[in-house]
């Protein structure tokens, strides 16, 4: 009984999804902005075959590359996550609280949290099915303008790095879900979403700047360990946010030269060899980011799951 | 005499902060019955209604439905019980058929079944012609009959209807009675519902609580309710004798148990603490006056209302 009252409401919520206005606008804005970054990028890519040393992993430079007026693939995904997210469970719970039917859905024989899981899950799937089929869609389009076929390591980090991005954007679902539990109004909740948005993504940072500063003032006379201790501060504190988590992890998976994320001393670098790496290790470095991801993601569903199941439903 | 006890709860109270929503019910209501929980607004019937659905938890006190316990067995009471919520609503813009379908499926029901109660159960909500339109167009009168097809989808032993009749006019009102009114009588169905309009829903209660401020104030069937409400007042007679001269008082006045009397208009009021009517009468009569008015005032209905109900929205 409980199960198949999660099947059912999964798939009412994905034919709610699909059939919404709401879903087309946002696969059109993620659709148009990706479409148009591989285009530009692939462009560059074309001017600079054969020039430099860039005749190397062409294929992930699609996503990561910029031609300088419209930013990369990567960037677009990281700076849109949030709005997919927020557009698809600001009002998952409120709504139908406000139209009346959660009330009426709590009466039947169903479990509590069959709810929010049906919801997410049914959330996840469109956000699955969006980033794979956009994902393979600006790929084969970039193979057709650059003429250049991915390698297997390559096929690997974009798998990879679509995986990311759907669990980057189920963090931003969980949290919209969460608020719209906690919020009793749907533009309350939107809002909530929005600020935390706009705090992780540009006051966070600029708050830790502040502080690390505080802490270990830069100037003429600091020591080398007050300005480590100044950048390490930073780059944990900024950590914190999600989207710095992305970033990192995306920056990693598709640019092998990356080789660590923290501070390397001239030493350590010593008899290193200046070569990408396999996708493994590339996968190593960025583990801690991917499971705090996936860590993210359940916070924001136990939460949302301690409120739900106590919350007093009232028409 | 239905007396086979199906909803049954004990100290029941709910607390929010410091202020005391319910406050140690003990309710009971029989099978097949009627029962109106009746109260003005914020007396504490829907929070009543939510605790006996499992929808919020008691502070104190349990709740037990057709032998289960409304806290830790919710989803076995939820497979009997129907609950249409005050201001239902529906997904606007699916039909009236797919609501109820989807209803259907929650309640794990095979699609065969489902499909032939939707049409029955649309049928006898009067809403067949609309079946195939979105319940976006319903108005609020048909959304409230698809509320009553909605919790019949899972052929509930108990329907509890929270303000089945507001908003509704007269016309719909009067359908929606008959139509639970049915639900119980042909069906054999217990239903409770809850209103503060208690002048509508008095007329097919079998058995009414009247709740004020989270208390059950009294309980019993709508004739003998006003006694008990009033039962530690002084009871007010209003007489109308010819001729009315001071002989006619004094002999009034030597009834036992007489309070107080005084003349208004000409009009005698009389208080006591017993009923005197019989004796009044009698008297009277003997006597060789002529009543031509008598009326007992604060025992009626209405006076429960105009005390509890009125001036409280």
């Amino acid at each position: 009984m409980n199960k198949s009252g999660l099947w059912i409401l999964y798939k009412k919520e994905l034919a709610d999804h699909l059939h919404s206005k709401r879903f087309f606008i946002v696969l059109f804005i993620i659709a148009i902005t990706g479409f148009s970054s591989i285009f530009a990028a692939g462009k560059g890519i074309v001017e600079a075959i054969g020039k430099q040393e860039s005749d190397t992993f062409v294929f992930l430079r699609l996503f990561t590359a910029s031609d300088g007026s419209i930013p990369s693939f990567i960037s677009f995904m990281s700076f849109l996550g949030p709005f997919v997210g927020l557009a698809l469970g600001f009002d998952s719970i409120n709504g139908e609280r406000n139209r009346g039917t959660l009330s009426r859905l709590m009466a039947q024989p169903i479990a509590r949290d069959s709810i929010i899981n049906g919801k997410f899950l049914a959330g996840v799937t469109i956000i699955a099915l969006m980033v794979f089929v956009l994902g393979v869609a600006i790929g084969a389009l970039g193979i057709i303008m650059t003429g250049v076929p991915p390698t297997v390591d390559e096929l690997f980090r974009i798998f990879t790095y679509l995986v990311l991005t759907i669990f980057y954007m189920s963090f931003w679902l969980a949290l919209s879900q969460l608020f719209s539990i906690l919020f009793k109004q749907t533009a309350t909740s939107a809002l909530a979403v929005i600020a935390v948005w706009l705090f992780l993504a540009i006051f966070l940072g600029l708050l830790i700047n502040v502080l690390a500063d505080f802490l270990y003032p830069l100037n003429s006379t600091s020591t080398l360990d007050i300005a480590l201790k100044n950048s390490k501060m930073k780059l944990y504190l900024n950590r914190i946010s999600p989207t710095t988590l992305y970033d990192e992890t995306t920056i990693t998976l598709l640019n092998p030269g990356v080789r660590s994320l923290g501070f390397v001393s001239q030493e350590q670098l010593i008899g290193a060899i200046p070569s990408a790496l396999p996708f493994l290790q590339s996968l190593m470095i960025i583990w801690p980011h991917f499971v705090s991801l996936i860590a993210i993601n359940m916070i924001c569903f136990t939460i949302s799951y301690i409120y739900f199941m106590k919350q007093e439903i009232r028409a | 005499m239905m007396d086979k006890v199906i909803i049954k709860t004990t100290g029941l109270t709910k607390k929010y902060g410091d202020f005391t929503a319910v406050d140690n019910l003990n309710l009971e209501i029989y099978e097949g019955e009627i029962f109106g929980l009746l109260g003005p607004n914020g007396a504490g019937k829907t929070t009543t209604l939510l605790m006996l659905l499992g929808l919020t938890e008691p502070t104190e006190g349990t709740a037990e439905v057709a032998g289960c316990d409304a806290t830790k067995e919710t989803l076995r009471v939820k497979r009997i019980v129907g609950y249409l919520p005050d201001n239902v609503g529906f997904y606007e813009d699916m039909t009236g058929r797919e609501n109820l379908r989807f209803t259907g499926q929650l309640n794990g029901l095979e699609p065969d079944i489902i499909e032939e109660r939707i049409e029955k159960l649309l049928e006898r909500v009067k809403l067949s012609d609309v079946r195939d339109k979105k319940v976006g167009t319903y108005s609020r009168g048909m959304k409230q009959r698809l509320g009553i097809a909605d919790t019949l989808m899972k052929d509930p032993k108990i329907i509890i209807l929270d303000e089945p009749t507001l908003g509704l006019d007269p016309e719909g009102v009067r359908e929606m009675l008959d139509l639970i009114t049915e639900l119980s009588k042909k069906d054999n169905r217990t239903i409770i519902i809850s209103s503060h309009l208690l002048h509508q829903i008095q007329k097919i209660c079998d058995r009414v609580g009247i709740f004020v401020k989270g208390n059950l104030l009294a309980i019993g069937p709508i004739e003998t309710l006003g006694e008990k409400v009033f039962e530690n007042e002084p009871i007010t007679l209003e007489i109308e004798v010819l001729p009315l001269d001071g002989k006619v008082i004094e002999m009034i006045n030597s009834i036992n148990g007489i309070s107080d009397i005084k003349t208004i208009e000409g009009k005698v009021i009389i208080q006591s603490h017993v009923e005197i009517r019989k004796e009044l009468v009698k008297l009277l009569s003997q006597n060789d006056y002529e009543i031509r008015y008598l009326k007992q005032r604060g025992r009626e209905l209405d006076d429960i209302y105009s005390r509890y109900f009125a001036g409280k929205e």
